[in-house]
């Protein structure tokens, strides 16, 4: 009994510790402009004051709009590239395919900065460059080997003999790909769709390098933007955190379980 | 599985466009980039004249990316230090079978959900030597009766530890928030794949409950470890947005990451041959990382 007292003791401070930061974003977000002083920038607010979310909402809604459009579409392509590739790699694979499936994955890992400069001049030259569509072909590409690997592991988990009977059946690779493993692959569909939506959405550098005009940026750059102004509250930029994190975290808390396996499957074994 | 020819044609054609893609938009564009670096480009306009190894010996005579490499390798310690030990202390007291656990797992591992922009604006906030915890403290001590302003420079700080800056503990600090839950969950899941029976043979032969961690379970958790050291040791190699937002390089460029001067010197000012020199360390540094645990990892599968 004493042990589980001191149990439950030790995980409460780290939740405490763990929800910081939380406090910090709710607390200094809810403050009016007049309440943000030095004395009581820990305190609770007196009571709720939306002004900074009206404020914020207001510098960042059209960046909002663009993360969704980038996003959205990007995570979708990417998916079902992944379902394919994940499904040819798994159960059509021929004489280098676990090669080649190696050299796609080291893909996911290498510092994007070593193919940043050739990265900008290929989308300016094919007029991509500064535009949301040139930022869902970058995603879509980068993302072929999370997406790949998350099917493929997805589907070595499914029997050869699923594949042999359809064949049997007198169904082509099509065939089973659209009949079958679709089918039964949904849950790697959650799977790759919350880890791409998640990383998309969150992605700071390919926005930040490949975008410039304020009407095309991503929310993550607009909102560092804000952070990095002199002239911006500290209330604003936290109700403009509070606004970026809604889409994740509504994700993690509905599909979190989808998440937590992106996020295992990243450490390569599945 | 026995493949026909027309299977065979249908299965390399529609396996080219990802393959192309990869190979051009990864491959090629490091080759690229390498063929960048050999090069006098400096200003808007591609130069490709061939400069030799002239952008790798500056680089590595230049003091502030010496500066951003002592930073890298005691982010790099840290904050490994902190995820793995952290993240295996909260795996074993979550293993307990516990009321409440998917609350506190789920709390744990959100800020992994979280933009590192996002924490970058909040933990700025936090050790802002202006606002956030100097202001707590100061507070607190007034509570019991001490006047007197806390005035720490967080990560304005210009102290340093030997080659080690002071100023990249806030940093460090952001960035296990949101990857000790990673790291925990990366060894829940190997716990509880460890079969009951045999911390039970154990605890049989009377071992106390340390004792099986010590000497059953740890030594089974081996292999995580590893994995863990690795994914975050490659994802400190090439940290950016946090640092980037939270604090840029930083007086005297006390919190100054390769990344950062990467980014600075190819798209600030415009010394694209040198940006690439900078990229290409960092890939380097985080292939000897990758290249030996992919190798093994797929090694093991087949």
């Amino acid at each position: 009994m004493k042990k589980k007292i001191i149990l439950y003791f030790v995980l409460i401070i780290f939740l405490i510790i763990f929800l910081v930061p939380v406090y910090v974003l709710m607390v200094t977000s809810l403050k009016g402009f007049e309440e943000v002083s030095l004395a009581s920038m820990w305190n609770l607010p007196k009571g709720l004051n939306f002004q900074s979310f009206i404020s914020a909402f207001d510098k960042l809604k059209g960046n909002f709009l663009n993360s969704l459009y980038l996003t959205i579409p990007a995570t979708v392509i990417s998916a079902l590239l992944g379902s394919w590739n994940g499904y040819i790699l798994s159960k059509w694979k021929f004489r280098g395919s676990d090669i080649i499936f190696t050299l796609i994955l080291f893909g996911m890992f290498i510092p994007y900065q070593s193919i940043l400069i050739p990265l900008v001049l290929v989308l300016r030259s094919i007029g991509l460059y500064g535009s949301i569509p040139g930022l869902i072909v970058t995603h879509v590409i980068y993302g072929i080997p999370i997406v790949t690997l998350i099917f493929r592991n997805y589907y070595a988990g499914v029997q050869d003999e699923i594949v042999e009977a359809s064949k049997i059946d007198g169904s082509n690779i099509f065939g089973t790909y659209f009949h079958i493993m679709l089918r039964i692959a949904i849950p790697a569909f959650v799977v790759a769709i919350v880890w791409q939506f998640t990383s998309i959405w969150n992605e700071y550098l390919f926005a930040y390098v490949l975008t410039h005009n304020p009407r095309v940026q991503p929310i993550t750059v607009a909102l560092a933007n804000l952070a990095g102004s002199e002239y911006v509250e500290w209330n604003v930029q936290m109700a403009g955190a509070l606004i970026i994190t809604i889409p994740p975290l509504l994700i993690y808390i509905f599909l979190g379980r989808y998440f937590i396996k992106g996020l295992l499957a990243g450490s390569v074994k599945g | 599985m026995k493949q026909s020819r027309k299977e065979r044609t249908i299965v390399i054609l529609t396996i080219t466009p990802s393959v192309v893609a990869v190979g051009v938009f990864v491959y090629g564009f490091i080759a690229w980039s390498i063929r960048v670096s050999l090069s006098d480009w400096i200003g808007i306009r591609p130069d490709y004249t061939f400069a030799g190894l002239k952008n790798f010996i500056s680089l590595f005579k230049s003091v502030r990316f010496l500066i951003d490499i002592y930073n890298n390798i005691f982010f790099t310690i840290l904050f490994l230090a902190i995820c793995v030990g952290g993240g295996l202390f909260l795996a074993i007291l979550l293993d307990q079978f516990i009321k409440g656990e998917g609350i506190f797992r789920t709390v744990y591992l959100f800020p992994l959900a979280i933009s590192p922009v996002v924490s970058a604006v909040v933990w700025k906030w936090i050790f802002s030597p202006k606002v956030g915890v100097n202001v707590l403290l100061t507070n607190l001590l007034s509570k019991i009766g001490i006047e007197r302003t806390v005035e720490f420079g967080w990560y304005t700080s210009t102290a340093s530890f030997g080659p080690f800056n002071i100023a990249l503990i806030p940093i460090i600090i952001a960035a296990s928030w949101g990857f000790v839950g990673y790291v925990m969950a990366m060894y829940l899941a190997a716990l509880r794949g460890i079969p009951a029976e045999l911390k039970e043979a154990a605890r049989v032969d009377g071992a106390s409950e340390f004792k099986i961690y010590m000497k059953v379970i740890l030594p089974l958790l081996k292999p995580i470890t590893l994995s863990a050291l690795i994914i975050l040791g490659h994802i400190s190699l090439k940290m950016f947005d946090l640092v980037y937002v939270m604090t840029g390089r930083g007086p005297g460029f006390v919190t100054d990451f390769p990344s950062i001067f990467m980014y600075e010197t190819t798209f600030a000012a415009n010394k694209f041959s040198q940006g690439a020199a900078i990229s290409l360390v960092m890939l380097l540094m985080v292939a000897v990382v990758i290249i030996p645990y992919l190798t093994m990892s797929l090694r093991r599968e087949t």
